[in-house]
């Protein structure tokens, strides 16, 4: 996927300006910036959630508003923050709306084995038929996910994820973002407020300041202390735990 | 997968019954009908039959509508009541009458579901613009908004001495519903067939727009599709029958307590219990001061402002689900 100049505006204030960057395949990709950045709104407009003012996204040769919507949702998945939610649906229905831009309203035979699969892969199996609004807030996040990975697509974008989530589950949510790269091989683009977590999970790291793409590229290029101080203008500390760079700020 | 449809063949046996024993019920005997007694058959052709396939359809269908609206607006409290949909259907009523002279039922419902479809859709973007998440604010924005166009009506029957007219749109009333005057209801059958087939695309919108948009789904155009339906069913039973509150609001909120809230596997069991209950309701109306009857809304009114304020208790009482550890 290749984003050239992209731009967005609401009113006078420009909240993306400009930004060009390529999401590499097969990669676990951290977007980062203060509230504000803009990093949120670049994420709704690669997944078409959002209409774009200006510029270009490419996805396999085509740009993304030239995908006929239902083909889009077979190759790009996005979960935004969902806490709102309170309908009572069980966790095995959630899971077979992932196969919806497949099979619409008829499952297949096909469809329910995949279903259960992803059921299975986030572990879930003995909540399948509790409903949503039971289970706990990390149950509840990986049941999402579960309809990410049913509904089969390469990439998958998150929009802050270990948002309301303690730092166990939080953990845990980055673990699965990882394993969703390593081993079903799909390209995962995060949008995290934990610089941490984004330095220690992702292969590449986009930061975003007042709307500009400040730096892209690898998390060691990026995780430096005149980049980080420049995003928040705060003082940070770099210290490497276990090959990783770890920021701490005070 | 007997047991997935349990409940809906006890609800449909109960309904059967419920519809049999119904037909006995009124001022002239018909039990000579057992003896074959042509007349009293007569009776059950003209009156009774239509009357309850009038409730049953009624009943079925401010359900079903009340059931979309919930999922579409994502909000437990909005109905085809709450909702403005049932209050802009009376305008849209009256306003036929006003202007044809010597309306024909056709009329009436055209510009019954024009008003229905206008209004539910008013309403409907006021809520998404001014972005409401309060579960209570929005039904009382509807209320109100319903109050608003109650007193427009108001305003022209009152001004063009159509009271009389009035009172049968606003109060719903089965004892008027004979053969050749209620045909109109059956218009609810290919509706509700066709929200069951598109019961998916409700659920999925419900979930939200960005929730949509990841699936493929065209969330304004679903949005306004399954509105429309419901608009429709209510217009064609504010013609019919008039004005039936609460079960649009009530029914779909105590069958989701017992099948969740996917439509496509709790849309029967809501039609059905709608069903039994405006039956329920007619029945009781015309037993309490026989041989004269209480119109239906009254009934439904108390019974269901009962159980509406028990949803409520209940409704805003939940507590917040428990974080457990997870055994991992």
């Amino acid at each position: 996927m290749v984003i050239r100049n992209l731009t967005k505006a609401y009113g006078d204030k420009v909240v993306v300006n400009n930004v060009s960057f390529e999401i590499p395949q097969g990669k676990v990709i951290s977007l980062i910036g203060p509230n504000g950045a803009g990093k949120s709104t670049v994420l709704n407009m690669v997944t078409r959630l959002t209409p774009r003012d200006s510029g270009e996204i490419e996805f396999f040769g085509k740009d993304i508003k030239d995908w006929k919507s239902k083909e889009l949702s077979k190759k790009l998945a996005i979960l935004t923050q969902i806490n709102h939610i309170q309908m009572k649906l069980t966790v095995k229905e959630l899971v077979g709306f992932g196969r919806f831009p497949y099979s619409g309203s008829r499952l297949t035979e096909h469809d329910h084995k995949k279903v259960a699969e992803a059921i299975k892969y986030m572990e879930l199996d003995e909540f399948e038929d509790r409903f949503i609004d039971q289970l706990s807030g990390g149950q509840r996040q990986r049941a999402y996910i579960a309809m990410v990975i049913a509904q089969d697509t390469d990439y998958v974008f998150l929009d802050e994820p270990t948002n309301n989530l303690d730092i166990y589950h939080a953990s845990n949510m980055m673990q699965i973002a990882r394993r969703l790269c390593d081993e079903l091989g799909k390209t995962v683009v995060l949008v995290l407020h934990e610089i941490n977590f984004a330095s220690t999970y992702s292969d590449y790291i986009g930061a975003f300041k007042d709307g500009y793409l400040r730096i892209f590229g690898t998390v060691e290029e990026v995780m430096t202390q005149e980049v980080l101080k420049d995003l928040y203008n705060v003082d940070f500390e770099i210290m490497e735990i276990n090959g990783k760079p770890i920021s701490i700020h005070y | 997968m007997i047991r997935k449809y349990r409940l809906a063949i006890i609800l449909a046996v109960i309904l059967f019954v419920l519809s049999f024993l119904s037909l006995f019920v009124g001022v002239l005997d018909i039990t000579p009908i057992l003896k074959g007694d042509f007349e009293a058959f007569e009776i059950v052709l003209i009156s009774r039959l239509p009357r309850l396939m009038a409730i049953i359809c009624t009943g079925v269908g401010m359900s079903i509508a009340g059931l979309i609206m919930q999922q579409l607006c994502m909000n437990k409290f909005v109905s085809p009541t709450t909702g403005a949909t049932i209050a802009s259907a009376q305008l849209g009523r009256l306003l036929a009458m006003l202007v044809f002279t010597g309306t024909t039922l056709a009329q009436q419902t055209l510009m019954s579901f024009a008003f229905a479809l206008l209004g539910t859709w008013i309403f409907v973007w006021l809520i998404q613009t001014i972005k409401f998440k309060d579960v209570i604010m929005v039904p009382l924005i509807g209320i109100m908004f319903s109050n608003v166009i109650g007193g427009v009506t108001s305003y022209f029957a009152y001004k063009y001495n159509m009271t009389q007219a009035l009172s049968a749109i606003l109060v719903g009333d089965f004892s008027l519903i004979i053969r050749g005057r209620y045909e109109i209801v059956y218009l609810i059958v290919p509706l509700v067939i066709i929200a069951y087939i598109y019961a998916n695309h409700f659920n999925i919108v419900g979930m939200g727009e960005n929730f949509a948009k990841n699936l493929g789904v065209n969330y304004n155009r679903m949005m306004f599709f399954g509105l429309s339906i419901a608009a429709l069913i209510t217009a064609s039973i504010v013609v019919i029958v008039g004005t039936i509150s609460y079960i649009g609001l009530i029914v779909p909120n105590i069958v989701s307590m017992f099948r969740g809230d996917k439509i496509q596997g709790s849309l029967v069991e809501v039609g059905l219990v709608g069903a039994i209950f405006v039956l329920i309701c007619d029945v009781i109306g015309r037993l309490i001061i026989f041989p004269y009857e209480l119109p239906i809304d009254l009934v439904a009114g108390v019974i269901g402002s009962i159980l509406f304020l028990g949803i409520m208790y209940r409704r805003l009482r939940v507590p917040k689900p428990k974080i457990r550890v997870e055994g991992r």
